[in-house]
């Protein structure tokens, strides 16, 4: 698949010393939902920062759409919409006046007609006269992505599109993302909603301490670094794991009450009915049975804490 | 060169200034418009006149000068300084537009709205004093010249400031007391010989006195001198915003 970012090595090092960045590659496919997930202070800004022309790299080469972003910043920015983190907005401005400008900053003509389809799309439309201090957070997240959208960009950033924006308006965000996708428009996406990265992204990037950790497609990804659990609730508590069921990997809870057996659900063979069967021998009685699968926010959260691990040993 | 981006950095300055004309317009015009009825109209009509001319037509060309080097400082600053504070700087610093660009976008607008506001206190001025000008494109040009040069260091102060508090300083703290004492209300002759020699590392006076040159063939120095003096801030203030954007200064981390 045609690359739309490619991130060669890329490196920042602040004026005070801090490293927010180290040896970064990254390629993002054109017209895929890409999603950088990582800790506060991991370096998912600084990046996002420095591939939009906010923060100066250090080292390293960025292309966006072909265009190196330093020597041919013009063509390279045109293709790159912004949504940054923060709300920052003109408060004075009307949401139409606001828009038309961030259109023609970016050196775009006069279209009123794409305004208007743009505003209408994100339900700004009956707003365009309101200064932007009168309207709520969620319709201010609004503006900020209908000036993004202004002149008509090939990439679009959001970071952390959905903070501080309730959950009605967070699926209707996610909704319209979807929409860009299928005009085409390549989504790169931070958020601290490991749920939203589970929901909207094709791929994942986990970038930690300043370093990209993996990428990989979120399916996969899943698969790969998932892990199945089945949860038996015991009528009579253990003091142990039997001995005869120590080649399964099994794990007894602080109260003898329940037995964790972890599987790989893509294997043939997941060991379940020969488990169960050895229970029965051993005259282990159970009540309850449950599976349990991990979610995109348990990968990422043993990802992040066995590098914290590595780092700290 | 992007026009469309000069276009709207340019346009949304000037509609700052119109949604604010209250203040940006208003304010500066009511407050010189006092200088001439006190200085020009009462206290004027008590002096002498100075080479020929009447106290109050003398002062108009130092206090026009004053509104331009104070607005176009003003202007200039507050327009970066906003965008800094309410954190929409984001947007110019994203934008496919060179440092020149954003620069003439801001410095054009903030030159714009001084030129507007030298032109209206020139007729306001007609209301209380009775003035000619012999050199009108001289004066014109100072009027254009001086208030871009000062735009320009408006825009730096703007890129410096951090707070507020900082944007008042250079405007009130060395711009008003140089304007005072650069020879707006007297002609240098007036002053003791010492005190002579010392108002000429007054840098404002050169800008008073070849404005004054263009209005009445006045001046306390050679009107060559004071173009030179021009171009020499506008060198400096150039330079100061090339090295601001070279490094980043304030701007990119």
């Amino acid at each position: 698949m045609a690359s739309i970012i490619e991130i060669q090595n890329l490196n920042k090092t602040y004026d005070s010393g801090f490293q927010a960045l180290k040896h970064i590659d990254l390629d993002i496919h054109q017209g895929e939902i890409f999603a950088l997930l990582g800790p506060n202070g991991a370096g998912k800004t600084t990046l996002i920062s420095i591939i939009c022309g906010i923060v100066n790299p250090t080292s390293g080469m960025v292309r966006a759409d072909g265009y190196d972003i330093l020597s041919e910043y013009r063509q390279a920015r045109s293709k790159i919409g912004l949504v940054p983190q923060e709300l920052s907005t003109d408060a004075f401005e009307t949401v139409w006046a606001t828009v038309n400008f961030s259109r023609g900053l970016f050196g775009k003509a006069p279209n009123p007609e794409h305004i208007e389809k743009v505003l209408r799309d994100l339900s700004l439309w009956e707003k365009r006269d309101s200064k932007i201090m009168m309207l709520s957070g969620g319709m201010k997240r609004r503006v900020m992505i209908a000036k993004a959208l202004s002149h008509e960009p090939k990439i679009l950033f959001l970071d952390e599109p959905t903070a501080g924006v309730d959950v009605e308006l967070r699926r209707e965000m996610w909704q319209m993302v979807r929409g860009l996708r299928e005009q085409g428009v390549t989504i790169i996406l931070t958020t601290h909603y490991i749920e939203e990265a589970e929901e909207m992204a094709d791929r994942i990037g986990v970038i930690n301490k300043g370093e990209l950790m993996l990428v990989e497609g979120k399916t996969s990804l899943m698969q790969k670094l998932g892990k199945k659990e089945l949860r038996l609730a015991l009528r009579e508590p253990l003091d142990a794991v039997p001995a005869d069921l120590n080649d399964h990997s099994l794990a007894l809870s602080e109260d003898g009450y329940e037995l964790v057996y972890s599987f790989d659900s893509q294997q043939e063979h997941t060991g379940i009915s020969e488990l169960l069967r050895k229970l029965g021998e051993q005259g282990i009685d159970y009540k309850d049975l449950r599976t349990r699968e991990s979610s995109l926010e348990d990968i990422f959260v043993n990802l992040v804490h066995s590098n914290d691990d590595t780092v700290a040993g | 060169m992007n026009y469309y981006s000069i276009r709207a950095i340019y346009l949304f300055e000037m509609a700052r200034t119109w949604r604010t004309v209250l203040q940006s317009v208003a304010t500066p015009v009511i407050s010189t418009s006092l200088y001439f009825v006190v200085f020009g109209s009462a206290i004027g009509s008590r002096m002498v006149e100075i080479d020929g001319v009447s106290y109050g037509a003398f002062i108009i060309p130092g206090l026009i000068m004053l509104t331009l080097l104070m607005q176009s400082i003003s202007n200039a600053s507050f327009g970066i300084y906003m965008p800094k504070f309410s954190g929409t700087i984001y947007e110019v610093l994203s934008a496919p537009i060179s440092y020149a660009e954003i620069v003439i976008g801001y410095v054009g607008a903030a030159a714009t709205k001084s030129i507007i506001l030298g032109v209206i206190i020139l007729i306001t001025a007609r209301f209380f004093v009775d003035y000619h000008i012999d050199h009108p494109i001289w004066m014109f040009s100072f009027l254009v010249l001086t208030s871009i040069t000062f735009s320009f260091l408006g825009f730096v102060i703007g890129i410096w400031a951090d707070g507020f508090e900082k944007l008042q300083i250079v405007p009130m703290m060395i711009v008003t007391p140089l304007v005072f004492l650069g020879g707006t209300f007297y002609s240098i002759d007036m002053l003791p010989p010492f005190w002579q020699g010392v108002t000429l590392l007054n840098p404002v006076v050169y800008l008073v006195s070849g404005f004054r040159w263009s209005f009445y063939g006045l001046s306390d120095v050679h009107i060559a001198v004071s173009v030179a003096m021009t171009f020499g801030f506008l060198a400096v203030f150039l330079t100061l915003v090339w090295w601001i954007f070279k490094t980043g200064y304030k701007l990119k981390s």
